[in-house]
């Protein structure tokens, strides 16, 4: 049964989004139950997956129709993807059970249905993306992923449906980008298979077709991802989508092409190839420094709570890429370790909103005063996930902040270490400016205070399932910073390139 | 100059139909005209694979008069007279991506259509301001 898992993760939630759909006709309350137990048996399957992966020490293979590779499409599952599938399991599964109470507020009932579908059919493409081991089928979840992010995201408040149009055609150009490159390797290498594709590549390394063929990579993913200088369609979309689904998007959409990023720079292309040839580790290292500086710039700028969240993406992918701009191990592992990282801290900060939203109906920081006494709990979860971004211990964002400063002191990449040292600092400002509005209270209100007694402290009016995913989310950060050096000894040394 | 572009002509068709589709996304307007304008890049890739795959005086690769596996390795196959059939299937499924993305943006456009009563992209800012 266990061999048998790298294909049911992906074929278990695509088959039950459509009987999820199918029984909504007959009775709309069983969709959310069918959502948890399908989501539920994935992490299951990405847990198997990953256990397997640990004890074996190697790759699983699995080969799709019993077609052997490079012919068939084969799935291969390492410990670098076995990592990301349980992270984006555990992930979907938290939101999911976030998800009921706050769409059930923002959506129309009728609605609900196409939600949980698209719900399922996203975690599909997602879990597809990571799974797979050849080029084109990559494409085609990569585009599966997309399109229910494009329908899902075009339910949300006035303005979604706009930002979702660019949404489209900013995306159709980065999956199409990604298929030219797939093409160019084709036509040179006769493959598709990425396994296959490591060996053959070496041999034509001074080819240009090669380098144009890796540029279009570079663009089709970096669109996806929402890195710097192609992410303007990142703020909108998510800004604007119901808060379920930023919360379900932000944190893992972006954290997965990330992924695929490392896979054709590391596994694919060899390591060498954008180290040693070609500058691609400088020129990413400057996307990077500069998207970082302005995406925290344009945080800073926002009143408008979600807004600047999606901006602070834009910076954690630069996070990543600076992990990767490193080009040795130190760098790498803290990209890994980021984008798991990033997975929870985005989840933890959107799904925040998300219950602000619920209960004030606004998402303008200047109108959080006050909220400590109505939003304790909510507010807590807040300041862990604020903490972590920021990077400080035990939060989880701290262990992958340090490997990738080290990583820069060893590439001896001084502005991309003063980047993420500066970058920090912002981050703090950032979030104690909402703490600031939130905890802090002008002075007359607090004389008034006096006057009157203790001021009153309400817990939260927000539903329990929103409480406690967050609380768990919150709890999973912390976790991940205090065994993240048995993530890092067990699991990411073994996913990094040999030869780096 | 001029043997450069006639020989390879079909990869100038693809760069120039790619080139004319971004153009369409990125400077008109209209929304509509800026769906064109992604098909036609998407279409250009089609194009584009599915000329990689053409060989002139090959066939399809189906060997005849031979069924099962008895007797197929008995029969001399050159391959060079056989068409590399990969490139079409898999543009068959990109055929389909395309034309589910164009479906969902054309649902897009009815949903904008309905609520600013417009599909021209400043106007539609305008009303979004208000």
């Amino acid at each position: 049964m266990i061999e048998q898992f790298p294909a049911l993760i992906v074929v278990t939630p695509l088959i039950m989004s459509f009987i999820l759909f199918a029984v909504s006709w007959w009775n709309k309350r069983l969709c959310f139950p069918i959502l948890i137990l399908t989501l539920s048996a994935c992490i299951v399957f990405a847990i198997g997956i990953l256990d397997t992966v640990i004890k074996q020490g190697k790759p699983i293979h699995y080969y799709l129709g019993g077609w052997d590779p490079p012919w068939g499409i084969e799935y291969v599952i390492d410990h670098l993807n076995a990592l990301v599938l349980v992270a984006v399991a555990v992930v979907a599964w938290l939101v999911a059970i976030y998800s009921k109470s706050a769409v059930e507020k923002e959506l129309h009932e009728s609605k609900l249905p196409q939600f949980y579908t698209l719900f399922l059919l996203q975690v599909t493409g997602l879990f597809g993306i990571t799974a797979t081991g050849d080029m084109f089928n990559l494409y085609v979840l990569l585009e599966i992923a997309s399109f229910s992010a494009y329908a899902i995201i075009a339910m949300g408040e006035r303005g979604a449906d706009f930002a979702a149009f660019r949404y489209v055609i900013f995306g159709t150009i980065g999956a199409c980008a990604y298929l030219l490159g797939v093409g160019y390797l084709y036509i040179l290498t006769g493959s598709l298979n990425m396994a296959d594709l490591s060996h053959l590549i070496p041999k034509l390394f001074y080819n240009k077709a090669l380098l144009v063929g890796f540029a279009f990579f570079l663009v089709g993913v970096g669109i996806k991802m929402g890195i710097f200088p192609v992410h303007f369609w990142l703020p909108d979309a998510y800004t604007l989508a119901p808060s379920a689904v930023s919360a379900l998007l932000a944190p893992l959409f972006t954290k997965v092409g990330a992924y695929v990023i490392i896979r054709i720079m590391f596994t694919v292309f060899d390591p060498s190839f954008s180290i040693k040839l070609y500058p691609v580790m400088d020129i990413l290292g400057w996307i990077a420094a500069v998207g970082i500086i302005f995406a925290c710039i344009m945080a800073l700028a926002q009143s408008d709570l979600k807004r600047m969240f999606c901006y602070l993406i834009v910076a954690e992918m630069g996070y990543i890429v600076i992990g990767i701009a490193s080009g040795n191990r130190l760098g790498l592992t803290g990209a890994i370790l980021h984008i798991i990282n990033d997975m929870f801290m985005m989840a933890c900060l959107f799904t925040v909103a998300g219950a602000i939203m619920y209960q004030m109906g606004t998402r303008n920081i200047y109108e959080f005063r006050y909220l400590h006494r109505t939003m304790p709990i909510t507010l807590a979860v807040f300041v862990v996930g604020a903490l972590s971004v920021v990077g400080v211990p035990p939060a989880c964002g701290f262990f992958s902040k340090w490997y990738l400063i080290l990583g820069t002191i060893q590439a001896k990449k001084w502005l991309l270490l003063f980047v993420l040292l500066a970058s920090s600092l912002i981050n703090a400002v950032l979030f104690f400016r909402v703490i600031e509005n939130a905890y802090l209270e002008p002075r007359e209100a607090h004389a008034h205070a006096h006057n009157g007694g203790h001021p009153i402290v309400t817990l939260d009016r927000v539903p329990l399932n929103m409480l406690i995913a967050m609380i768990l989310i919150a709890a999973g950060i912390i976790l991940l910073g205090l065994f993240s050096g048995k993530i890092v000894m067990n699991i990411i040394d073994f996913a990094i390139p040999a030869n780096l | 100059m001029w043997e450069v572009i006639l020989s390879k002509y079909n990869y100038w068709i693809y760069a120039f139909m790619l080139m004319i589709g971004f153009y369409a996304m990125m400077a008109k307007n209209n929304l509509l005209k800026k769906l064109i304008g992604m098909n036609i890049f998407q279409w250009a890739l089609i194009f584009y694979f599915i000329s990689i795959g053409a060989k002139k005086g090959a066939t399809v690769p189906i060997i005849p008069g031979v069924h099962g596996h008895h007797g197929a390795e008995h029969l001399v196959v050159h391959a060079a007279d056989y068409v590399n059939p990969l490139p079409h299937v898999l543009m068959l499924t990109a055929i389909v991506v395309g034309v589910a993305t164009t479906g969902i943006a054309l649902a897009l456009l009815i949903m904008i259509y309905r609520r600013y009563g417009t599909l021209e992209e400043d106007e539609i800012i305008e009303e979004l301001k208000k």
